[in-house]
């Protein structure tokens, strides 16, 4: 039964037009109209933000990938570089870069000459030093790895010094050159003839990509190689070590373990883990992984370590958060017709949380991609110029490689930074690339 | 006892397949079931009904022991099953669940296949040796759902992919397709409409010459058009459980009289 008089509205009813807003509408399309723009507002900023990063960087950082060349004719004379003739790469690699010198030389005579006719003052020791400090050992690494090229006259190219390719890259000028100890004025206009006589050019440097680190004074030699390499082994260590175990612990700590006290302070403590600033991950590694376990300094496998604990906490809560998101009458289902504990979530629930895994681990790897504090404390942050062979072996990560060129004095290496943090987000973005396309094969339907 | 009631001698000659006795539940501190004692018959098919929240569902879930996936649940006295304590330490629940099925209130089919939907029991139970003994298990099993010709073109679509009506039927269909001895059903037909209701009300007729039925319903009719046995459960308790005919026209009980006549609810 229904009280009557509840039904009864207490004033009598205004009559009002559908047509027409009233007051409250009015205000409510206002109010709703103002978070709009807000919000729009807000997504306007951060967009703008992040173009501003964009566009920085890259006009910063793709001119380190292209570098400066000379072309020269160069006689690899047999008598110097093979005095046994019989081309045995064990001979020839007792050869060192100083018996290049003279062969060089020759080779940069030739090149004036050709030059003098755009340039009365070119001489070869001018030219000596617009080609990189570098030069003599890659023309060396390129003979001991191509042992028919001696006797012959080969058209070859020097990695141009860094002044020049600054000069090119339009960072040096003749008013820099006159006040920097590096460069002449003579150089540059030596610079401008070559580039008439088409001797000089400037072309993408897979170096950069591919080549170790280079000392302070040979930016243009500098790459990210070894950063590369020890970037990608941490992350591999990472993805095997973090992904079963997170798992492994989520699916216990969700599905299988009582819930008590104990369970209670695991949980609570993992969460923490999470908050936990890197770099005491750093000391911890540091004491335990290199000082306690003896493992080598720099070695990846230390940064493995760390970036793996650093990581946990983050694949652990995101994967709980995804094996809870599976609906419990997927659960009931397949308990229903007889499938274990262990069945039902092997079969079922993995397959459906998977998509929300990949996608927790995914950004815990990208966190440990770029996280620089604690390889720091584990020596990551050394000099490195071998490429490592094993995860033991010392080397650098992409980061550490961003941090290290920003410490250096040469101008030339603000651009190999900003190059370095473009290879860091492409790193990134193939990662997230490779996620999107695991979670879209395993995403379905429920 | 009672001579004039043929279908009823017919019933009592049945073998009884589980056997409840003084079972309590508690959630918590919730005593959800008190002092239930049940006897359900082989080949029959049992109807719970009651009114929302006096525990039928509980005590339906008891009988495959799948509160024992709820937190908190403690179930006490004893349920037996062919004579077998289910309850029993030695009782593994997945051998218990496989020999009975149960069909639940919101149609949960996997999202996989319509195939792999009714072949997932069968594969992990190894009850086909290779493919074309599958085969024939999804098959029968879609057929006895009532579903066979309204998927045999798209087995391989996504289980996910039907009607409400027809993910009740997989999942019926993926019930028995495990050869249960007991089927429980959940309010099977509360999403279903009139048409696709009929169909498995059919269908749990055909089944009771096979199985044992037990189905929560709250629909007074379906509980007399599909059930021979009848039990009504009130605050917990077994009020009581007769013939189904007996219960709809002469309840024993004042408070079953006045739910089937709409005084409780
Ligand atoms: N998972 C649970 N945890 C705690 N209490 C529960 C749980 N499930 C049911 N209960 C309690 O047990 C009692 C019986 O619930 P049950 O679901 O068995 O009722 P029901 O008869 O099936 O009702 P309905 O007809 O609405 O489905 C209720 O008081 C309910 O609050
Ligand atoms: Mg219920």
């Amino acid at each position: 039964m229904t009280d009557a008089s509840a039904n009864t509205p207490a004033t009598p009813r205004v009559k009002t037009s559908l047509l027409e807003l009233g007051e409250r509408t009015k205000k409510r399309n206002a109010a709703e109209a103002r978070f709009k723009l807000y919000g729009m507002m807000a997504v306007g900023t951060g967009v703008a933000a992040l173009l501003l990063l964009l566009i920085s960087i890259l006009s910063q950082g793709l001119p380190a990938f292209t570098q400066t060349f000379i072309k020269v004719n160069i006689t690899l004379d047999e008598s110097v570089l093979d005095p046994s003739g019989n081309r045995d790469p064990d001979e020839i690699s007792k050869v060192l870069t100083f018996s290049y010198d003279p062969i060089i030389n020759d080779s940069l005579k030739g090149l004036a000459l050709e030059l003098s006719a755009q340039h009365s003052e070119v001489t070869a020791d001018v030219l000596q030093d617009m080609i990189s400090a570098e030069a003599k050992g890659r023309l060396r690494a390129d003979v001991i790895a191509n042992p028919d090229l001696i006797g012959q006259t080969i058209e070859y190219e020097f990695l141009a010094n860094g002044r020049i390719d600054g000069y090119m890259k339009g960072r040096v000028t003749r008013e820099t050159a006159e006040l920097d100890g590096n460069v002449t004025p003579l150089q540059l206009d030596v610079a401008d003839a070559m580039i008439v006589e088409e001797k000089l050019e400037k072309r993408f440097n897979w170096a950069f990509i591919t080549a170790p680190d280079a000392s302070e004074l040979r930016p243009e030699a500098a790459g990210l190689g070894v950063a590369l390499m020890g970037s990608a082994y941490m992350m591999a260590i990472v993805f095997c070590l973090a992904l079963p175990i997170g798992v492994a612990a989520s699916i216990y700590l969700e599905e299988f373990a009582p819930k008590n006290w104990i369970t209670d302070i695991i949980e609570v403590n993992i969460s923490n883990l999470a908050a936990v600033p890197s770099i005491v991950f750093g000391i911890l590694g540091l004491a335990i992984f290199i000082n306690y376990m003896g493992l080598p300094n720099s070695a990846p496998i230390v940064g493995g370590l760390v970036l793996t604990l650093m990581t946990l906490p983050t694949i652990i809560i995101s994967t709980r958060a995804s094996l809870k998101a599976v609906p419990p009458s997927i659960r009931d289902a397949a308990l229903g017709v007889g499938a274990s504990k262990m069945q039902a979530i092997f079969h079922h629930v993995l397959p459906l949380a998977a998509p929300g895994i990949l996608t927790g681990t995914i950004i815990g790897l990208a966190q440990a991609l770029g996280e620089t504090a604690p390889l720091l404390l584990i020596g990551m942050v050394a000099f490195v110029n071998n490429y490592p062979e094993s995860i033991f072996d010392p080397a650098t990560a992409l980061p550490v490689q961003v941090y290290n060129f920003t410490q250096r004095s040469d101008p030339a290496f603000v651009e190999r930074a900003s190059g370095a943090i473009i290879v860091l987000l492409v790193f990134l973005f193939c990662m997230n690339m490779i996620a999107i396309i695991l979670r879209r094969r395993f995403e379905r339907r429920w | 006892m009672n001579d004039m009631r043929i279908v009823e001698r017919d019933v009592e000659t049945r073998e009884i397949k589980i056997r409840g006795d003084k079972v309590q539940v508690f959630y918590g501190d919730n005593h959800a079931i008190k002092d239930v004692d049940i006897e359900i018959q082989d080949k029959t098919v049992t109807a719970f009904i009651g009114p929302s929240g006096c525990g039928k569902s509980t005590f339906l879930r008891c009988l495959n022991r799948m509160n024992d996936t709820i937190e908190g649940c403690r179930v006490e006295g004893e349920i037996t099953l062919d004579e077998e304590d289910i309850y029993n330490k030695q009782v593994d629940p997945v051998q218990l669940r496989a020999k009975v099925g149960m069909v639940f209130q919101k149609p949960n089919p996997f999202p996989k296949s319509i195939y792999d939907n009714v072949a997932y029991g069968p594969r992990i139970h190894g009850l086909a040796s290779n493919k074309a003994d599958l085969d024939v298990i999804v098959e029968k099993s879609l057929r006895r759902g009532a579903i066979w010709d309204e998927v045999k073109d798209r087995l391989d679509a996504p289980g996910t992919g039907l009607s409400g009506g027809q993910q009740q039927r997989l999942c019926i269909a993926r019930a028995v397709a495990t050869e249960p001895e007991v089927l429980l059903m959940d309010e099977p037909c509360s999403a279903l409409d009139p048409i696709a209701t009929a169909q498995v009300e059919e269908l749990i007729d055909e089944l009771r010459t096979n199985y044992s039925v037990v189905i929560v319903t709250h629909s007074m009719q379906q509980a007399a058009r599909v059930s021979q046995k009848t039990a009504f459960f009130h605050l917990g308790n077994l009020v009581e459980y007769n013939e189904t005919g007996e219960i709809f026209t002469n309840p024993k009980d004042p408070r079953t009289e006045s739910y089937i006549t709409g005084r409780i609810g």
